[in-house]
């Protein structure tokens, strides 16, 4: 009897939460910082649906993230992958679940995403904003953990046999950006993001119908419709570098040589990183 | 005149619409002024009688030449509030671009043959922005557009823009400042904005969720009061610090929203009704910073979401979800959770 009342607060105590997010919800009562990041709706809904990916589907393991600073604004740096940018999200709820002060980590993302109807809300909503450098300098003024992937979508659209090798990273931007705020470089590797929808073609004339910068083909889509979307149930890693201080080059953030040179020394740490987490896992599908 | 003192003759134009109204009363109120014109082309509204009964109101047609006007009032400060926002109570697109431009460059080349003129303040809006989903998430006051505004009312306040810059240059002993103003609010100002969400039914654009940004009447009032008694040269975002969503300003309002694609509301903009101004924002939103203005007036004004609180109290007819409905309706779950749990114990 003990148990079933013990069973039974805690039920009540579910919906009565619940109950109070549905009512600020719908009386408006909640805030939304300038970028439009719903701290709320983030906690309470985007992370639940894909906590569920990340542990059960993915199992996904994080290593060195004392490597995330434990205050401040810092420029984490990532390799891209996946078809989808699914390893961003999986990246946000890593910061945000592993990390002791529980810190949200704001990504930038192509002016692509914020074309597009309901895309565009969820990533401003979940803390995302346009990849230019006044929302950058803004959030890193502010303090936040801003997520980056320089290689963009020839990162996220390569082919699957080009899978855990990194793309060029353009401009380097991020580098100037992480040296005119002073802000540290952290490093991430992430795998598992490969195997997710294994791109072996790209129908180009759809993508420009569709104004996309890709239209994927994988084993499973589009042949099996909506069902070509389950991502496969790799076995994910994700490793943070050590910090690289950026102070010492902080006044030359417009000399192409030092960014170049910053930009290769990330490249390079990611891709090691990248080598020593697939030795570790040794196959894609199985822990 | 003391270059920082009260200037002694003011002229405001728009005189007849509310900022106009109540910014040349409360200048006129000031005891270091001496006398207050205000220029309207139509005769204010009845029920500013009294608002206006220390303010010389003269009717005066900007967009034609008006000449020597200013210098034979012998014009210290001029307030140009004569810009209108919508096509809609202007006379169609054509008479609201002839009263913003046309009418924009009569007073400004009046203001240039006034010997006495110390100070000029415009209204412009967050519109000279634009919005696109390549802006960035907060304009700054030096953030150029990415895009020319679709919309006309973006592409007035561009060029007004444009000739308050030439003026500079021509009459550098001027002190010019430009204010752009956010949407206003608050309990008594009608705007097009507001008469939106006053409808039961509201509509939106599918899948978008702009952030928006409002000023309280009364903060924007004081803005432009400050800057006619006082130096602040430059141009200014004048708005409520923080955001607002429309889902959620729709949400506060209690109001029921209706959304539309974008295609159809874009062909609509062809009908009248809705301009592309409206459409742009309502899609990508636009949240402007307000630094600048904190520290060069020594002032913040109420944030937008206190702002559009205070709107929502004075306009709550037609609210449809009121908090206490949704609270019955939640109480109702929360009930019939409670008779299942009371009935599993008995």
């Amino acid at each position: 009897m003990q148990e079933v009342q013990e069973v039974r607060d805690e039920w009540d105590a579910r919906v009565a939460s619940a109950l109070s997010f549905v009512r600020r919800r719908l009386t408006g009562q909640y805030e939304v910082d300038d970028f439009g990041f719903d701290t709320e709706l983030t906690d309470y809904v985007f992370h639940p649906l894909l906590r569920t990916l990340y542990k059960n589907w993915f199992r996904t393991e994080v290593f060195g993230i004392d490597n995330v600073p434990k205050e401040d604004g810092a420029l984490i740096v990532g390799n891209h992958s996946g078809t989808i940018a699914l390893d961003a999200l999986m990246l946000c709820l890593a910061v945000h679940d592993e990390h002791p002060g529980h810190r949200y980590l704001r990504l930038l993302a192509a002016d692509f995403v914020f074309r597009l109807p309901l895309v565009s809300e969820i990533a401003r909503k979940s803390g995302a904003t346009l990849a230019c450098n006044p929302d950058v300098d803004r959030l890193l003024h502010e303090g936040q953990l801003v997520g980056v992937f320089p290689e963009g979508f020839k990162g996220v659209g390569k082919r699957f046999s080009e899978r855990y090798k990194l793309q060029r990273f353009g401009r380097a931007g991020f580098v100037s950006v992480a040296l005119r705020n002073k802000a540290p470089i952290v490093p991430v590797a992430i795998v598992g993001a490969e195997e997710i929808y294994p791109l072996l073609g790209n129908i180009k004339p759809l993508a420009r119908l569709l104004g996309a910068p890709y239209f994927p083909v994988t084993p499973t889509f589009p042949w099996l419709g909506p069902l070509g979307m389950v991502p496969l149930p790799s076995k994910w890693m994700i490793e943070f570098g050590e910090p690289i201080d950026t102070t010492p080059w902080a006044d030359q953030a417009d000399d192409p040589a030092v960014v170049f040179n910053l930009a290769d020394q990330v490249r390079e740490t990611i891709q090691g990183m990248l080598h020593g987490l697939l030795e570790r896992r040794p196959d894609p599908f199985m822990d | 005149m003391d270059i920082t003192g009260a200037p002694r003759v003011v002229v405001v134009t728009g005189v007849s619409r509310f900022l106009g109204a109540h910014i040349a009363a409360q200048i006129a109120a000031d005891p270091r002024v001496e006398r207050v014109v205000g220029l309207d082309r139509a005769n204010p509204p009845d029920d500013y009688e009294d608002l206006l009964a220390g303010v010389d109101v003269r009717r005066v047609d900007l967009t034609r030449n008006t000449g020597n006007m200013l210098a034979k009032l012998r014009a210290e400060a001029v307030v140009h509030l004569a810009v209108v926002s919508s096509p809609q109570g202007s006379g169609g697109r054509a008479a609201m671009k002839e009263q913003n431009v046309i009418g924009t460059m009569h007073l400004l080349a009046a203001c240039q043959q006034a010997p006495t003129l110390k100070r000029l303040v415009v209204r412009s809006s967050t519109a000279a922005y634009g919005a696109s989903f390549r802006d960035p998430a907060v304009f700054t006051e030096d953030t150029e557009a990415r895009d020319v505004p679709r919309g006309g009312y973006g592409r007035d306040i561009l060029d007004i823009e444009g000739y308050v810059r030439g003026f500079r240059r021509r009459r550098a002993d001027v002190t010019a400042t430009v204010l752009r103003f956010a949407p206003f609010v608050g309990p008594t100002a009608e705007t097009v904005l507001l008469r939106y969400f006053a409808q039961p039914l509201v509509p939106t654009v599918l899948g978008r969720d702009p952030r928006l940004q409002f000023i309280h009447v009364d903060d924007a009032l004081e803005i432009l009061r400050r800057s006619v008694v006082e130096d602040h040269p430059g141009t200014f975002n004048v708005a409520g610090p923080g955001v607002i969503t429309l889902s959620q300003a729709l949400r506060r309002s209690g109001r029921v929203t209706l959304p539309i694609v974008e295609p159809l509301l874009q062909a609509a903009t062809r009908l009248g009704g809705v301009s592309l101004d409206q459409v742009d924002l309502f899609v990508h939103g636009r949240v402007v910073d307000t630094q600048k203005l904190t520290q060069e007036f020594g002032f913040t004004p109420r944030s937008t979401s206190v702002a559009f609180d205070d709107f929502i109290k004075s306009h709550e007819a037609g609210t449809v979800l009121t908090p206490e409905r949704i609270d019955s309706f939640l109480d109702m779950i929360k009930g019939v959770r409670g008779a299942r749990g009371s009935r599993g114990q008995g």
